[in-house]
Formats: structure tokens, C-alpha cells, sequence
């Protein structure tokens, strides 16, 4: 074990009849051969495999956040439509109120005027009524005192 | 004298041989047990995939992801998919070599001849992979562009032609040293230390190295994505 350090040259001879560092021999051949299918191997075992499901991965991935980039989207336009519905909504129902607001003050305008003409009618037709009967009986005492004044004037000169 | 896990050995090979082949055991040993470490992680790891990730399963994906970015960023989006598998291999098998060669205690195996350590500090390893990066990127332009990929040698001018083509040589030159050397020089520090004083002072070192291996796995198949990307991009006039 002296012999460290020693140059190709010197390591061969000291060693066996042939060596060093620089030995080419059938090694180098095989070795490739070894190489090339250890690339196969791995192919099969490693690279294909492996690259499918990081690919899948990928791939899945960017379709799941295209997909998610498209439902957001429809939700924001959902969001929007309903948006403007509910605004509609809203006009509308103001409208109606506005609107019932109105029937029901027409409504009463309409039943407070029936009931006023019908008052009247009912004061007139009370009235008239009086004033026929006061006529009635204006006429009925006007007929009665005349009947009694000539009743007096009948008595006084007969006793006279 | 020393201890026993302190010695160093370099340039040694246990030889095998394989009918008039012959072969760096060590090296074989020590990637199978790498490639072994590799496998058992993808498969305990892979056994079942979810969409939600749980335990082993989140650091596959964190690899995969750093992986796929490193090969896009270098290749481009159209063609890093085809190379992504061979950009991979070459970043887990080198940061695993390296990351093995400094964490598992090697030393306690004894072996006849050589001892065993980070594949990546064998030459025919890293020239193997160099090459292969290579082959890679010639055979990416030309499958891509068909003959037009030699357009690539004449642009901007046709000045370039000599440099390009010394390039391709110092390409898998520069990748394979850059590798060897440091994992190689790692070593021998981490074991020049630990055979001089042999407590507390080489930690400092061996983290050092832990940050070298993992900063020439990164270096490794970034160049080699980039080669290729360099190999497939299309001249817009």
C-alpha cells in the first residue's frame, strides 16, 4: 500500500502486468450498451409513468381552474341578471302599491260621492215632504178657521 | 501505521475476462449496485401512482420535473420529449454514481485486485457516455433535418467549418475528462486526507465532494441537452 498516489504508469506496475488510469478496454462498449438500456428501463419504469400522471396533474389542474374561471364568470352574470330583476321587481311593486293607492282613494271618493248624493236626496225628499204636509195642514187650519170664523159669524148674528 | 480503510489504490483493475474481452469488474460492480439503487427507487416509488402524490412517489416527480425543465430549457419544446428519457438516465446514473462512490463504504469490501468506488472514476465509463452523447446529437440533426443538419457546420460562415468539426471531437472529450477528473480527483483527495489524518479532517472534503459530484451530474446533462438542442435547432433566415 506505498504505492498511492502513483501515476497510471507506475500504479500498472506495481499492480498487475497491465492497468493504469487511462485503461481502455471492453468495458467502455459494455458500459454503453448498460447506459442505453438503463434508459429504456427507466423509460418503461420511470420517465413515462411518472410524466403521464404529472401531465394528467397539469392538465387537470388547468381545466379545473378554467372551469372554475367560466362558473365564476356565469355566476357573476347570474348575479347581474338578478340583480336587474330584482330592481324591476322593486319598480314594479312600487308601481302597484301607487297604483292601489289610487283604486282604493277612487274607490272612496267615489263611494263618499254616492253617499253625499244620497243624503241629499233623502234631505231633499224629507224636505219636500215636510212642506207638502205644512202645505196640508196650512190649508187644513186656513180651511177650518175659515169654517169657524163663519161659524162665529154665523152665531153672532144669529143672536142678534 | 494506518487504518485499513485509509489506503489508496490507483489505476488498479480487477480484471474479468469475457472470452478475449477484458473487463473492469469493479467498475460493473459498483454501477449494478447503482443501477440497482436506481430501480429499486423507481419501482417502490412507481408502484402506486395517484393524482396525489404520496411519499416516494412526490421525489419522482420532483426528478421528473427538474429533469423536463432542464431538457426544455436546452433542447426546446418541440424535441426535448424524445430525449428527455436519455437526458434523465444519464443525469441519475451519474449523480447516483457519484453520490454512491462518496457515501457507501466501499473500502470494506476487499477486493483481489483494485477496489471498488464511483463508476464515474473509470474512463471507459465516462468516455461510454460521452460517446453516447454523441451518437445522440449526430443521430438527433440528421433525423430531424436529414443532410441540412451539415448546414449547421457552415453557419454563420463557412469560416466555422474547421472549428465545427474539431468541436465534435472536443465534445466528448471535454465531457468525458471534465467527469472522471472530478470524481476521480474527489477521491483521491477525500483519500489522501482520510490516509493522513484520518478523523474529522476529511469531512470538510468529503461534503466538498458530495457539492462536485452532484454540480458534474447537473453539468453532465446539461451539456448533453444542450449538445442536442445545439444538434435539432432550426436556423431562422
Amino acid at each position: 500500500m506505498t504505492s498511492w498516489l502513483l501515476l497510471a504508469e507506475a500504479g500498472a506496475t506495481a499492480g498487475s502486468p497491465e492497468g493504469g488510469l487511462f485503461d481502455l478496454d471492453a468495458t467502455l462498449p459494455l458500459m454503453a450498451v448498460q447506459v442505453v438500456l438503463l434508459t429504456f428501463i427507466l423509460n418503461t419504469l420511470f420517465f413515462r409513468p411518472v410524466g403521464r400522471v404529472v401531465e394528467d396533474r397539469e392538465g387537470y389542474i388547468n381545466t379545473s381552474r378554467a372551469e372554475a374561471k367560466q362558473k365564476l364568470a356565469q355566476a357573476q352574470r347570474l348575479e347581474a341578471d338578478l340583480k336587474e330583476q330584482l330592481k324591476e321587481a322593486r319598480v314594479a311593486s312600487q308601481k302597484l302599491i301607487q297604483e292601489a293607492e289610487q283604486d282604493a282613494d277612487k274607490l272612496y271618493r267615489q263611494a263618499l260621492a254616492v253617499a253625499t248624493a244620497e243624503a241629499i236626496a233623502s234631505r231633499e225628499q224629507a224636505r219636500r215632504e215636510i212642506d207638502t204636509q205644512r202645505e196640508s195642514a196650512l190649508t187644513q187650519l186656513r180651511a177650518d178657521a175659515d169654517k169657524l170664523g163663519d161659524l162665529i159669524v154665523d152665531r153672532l148674528l144669529a143672536a142678534k | 501505521m494506518h487504518l485499513p480503510f485509509a489506503a489508496l489504490e490507483v489505476g488498479q483493475q480487477l480484471y474479468w475476462q469475457l472470452g478475449n474481452l477484458r473487463l473492469h469488474g469493479q467498475v460493473f460492480l459498483s454501477s449494478w449496485v447503482v443501477i440497482g439503487a436506481l430501480l429499486a427507487l423507481v419501482v417502490v416509488g412507481t408502484r402506486s401512482l395517484e393524482r396525489d402524490p404520496r411519499g416516494v412517489q412526490n421525489l419522482l416527480e420532483f426528478i421528473w420535473v427538474y429533469i423536463r425543465d432542464l431538457a426544455r430549457e436546452q433542447i426546446g419544446e418541440k424535441v426535448y420529449r424524445d430525449w428527455l428519457p436519455f437526458i434523465g438516465t444519464l443525469f441519475l446514473f451519474i449523480f447516483v454514481s457519484n453520490w454512491g462512490g462518496a457515501l457507501i463504504p466501499w473500502k470494506l469490501i476487499h477486493l483481489p485486485h483494485g477496489e471498488l468506488g464511483a463508476p464515474t472514476a473509470d474512463i471507459n465509463t465516462t468516455i461510454a457516455l460521452a460517446l453516447l452523447v454523441s451518437l445522440s446529437y449526430f443521430y438527433a440533426g440528421l433525423s430531424r433535418k436529414g443532410f441540412r443538419y451539415f448546414e449547421y457546420y457552415v453557419e454563420p460562415t463557412p469560416i466555422m467549418l474547421p472549428f465545427k468539426i474539431i468541436e465534435d471531437f472536443t465534445k466528448p472529450l471535454s465531457l468525458s475528462f471534465r467527469l472522471f477528473g472530478n470524481i476521480l480527483a474527489d477521491e483521491l483527495v477525500v483519500g489522501v486526507l482520510a490516509f493522513l489524518v484520518p478523523l474529522i479532517v476529511p469531512l470538510p472534503a468529503m461534503f466538498l465532494g458530495l457539492f462536485t459530484s452532484a454540480i458534474q451530474a447537473l453539468i453532465f446533462a446539461t451539456l448533453a441537452a444542450n449538445y442536442i438542442g445545439e444538434a435539432v435547432h432550426e436556423e431562422h433566415h
